[in-house]
């Protein structure tokens, strides 16, 4: 599996390391709604298909990345920066 | 100053080794320059910090991602976005600390952290290439530019600093293993240590 740093180009995937779900949103730190606290930390729906997830790529340029990853198929369909600034005038890989 | 010795050791032989059958196809040194640093923008502020950069070492380069530069007693390119490793004479990392101003970025001193082993050679981008899954073909990897890249775990930074000349910075903790894995894979084109 490959994935193309935006920064770095593609690289192998074990130069990255996983960093997430990042369909989760986290509750109000205030909030004492536990079934919402424990959905954020514990229940995943694992689809078969599309995601969207961190990866950081550690053993490279050590950015942290955004991906929607297929899966079934390992195919990366977006990256992105996570640091939403570093996508302006990303340049060539 | 304290005084830094090669982490390299005793696994530094002078000599030549491995199938010299068409002469050694490499040369390994210890490249280890007298000071090494990162220099890092804040979020926007790239270019003010390669103004920087140019400043203290008279070398200017793109912020564009690999981007790199060599000249005499200096070198810096990218190992990030935003984030450049510069070595050079002592004394380089004051220097660029009173360069970059505290709203534009920080500045590290590896100077003791690192060490820069280098392969040069007509067959050096073919030793790179059995460690790296990277393309160290001149169009891909042009003169000056740098990457960040890993040997299982061993973290490396290489910059082409000549037409068939490679500096590989990796922690100085991981320098005598990394230098005898960089033998080992010279071996088939045999290789002279000088
Ligand atoms: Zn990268």
């Amino acid at each position: 599996m490959l994935i193309p740093c935006p920064h770095c180009g593609p690289r192998d995937v074990s130069e990255f390391s996983y960093q997430g779900d990042a369909t989760r949103t986290r509750p109000d730190p205030a909030s004492t709604d536990m079934k919402a606290w424990h959905d954020y930390v514990y229940n995943r729906p694992n689809p078969a298909g599309p995601h969207r997830e961190y990866w950081q790529h550690a053993g490279g340029c050590r950015v942290h990345l955004l991906l929607t990853r297929d899966t079934l198929t390992h195919e990366v369909q977006a990256v992105a920066f996570a640091r939403a600034g570093l996508n302006e005038g990303a340049g060539k890989p | 100053m304290v005084e830094r010795v090669s982490p390299l050791g005793e696994a530094f032989r002078p000599g030549t080794y491995g199938n010299l059958a068409e002469g050694p196809g490499v040369t390994l040194t210890e490249a280890t320059p007298a000071a090494i640093a990162e220099a890092s923008a804040f979020p926007g502020s790239t270019e003010p910090l390669l103004a920087a950069i140019e400043t203290v070492t008279g070398l200017s380069l793109p912020a564009t991602p690999g981007a790199g530069a060599v000249g005499d007693g200096a070198a810096v390119f990218a190992i990030g976005p935003g984030r450049y490793l510069v070595s050079g004479a002592e004394g380089l990392s004051a220097s660029l600390q009173a360069a970059v101003a505290l709203d534009i970025g920080t500045v590290t001193d590896l100077s003791h952290g690192r060490a820069a082993l280098r392969i040069a050679g007509p067959r050096a981008e073919w030793v790179l290439a059995k460690l790296f899954a990277l393309d160290f073909s001149p169009a891909a990897f042009p003169v000056g530019e740098g990457r960040a890249t890993a040997h299982h775990d061993v973290f490396a930074h290489i910059q082409r600093t000549g037409g068939d000349q490679f500096d590989i910075y990796v922690f100085r903790s991981f320098a005598r293993a990394f230098w005898q894995e960089l033998c080992a894979a010279a071996e088939e084109t045999g290789y002279e240590v000088g």
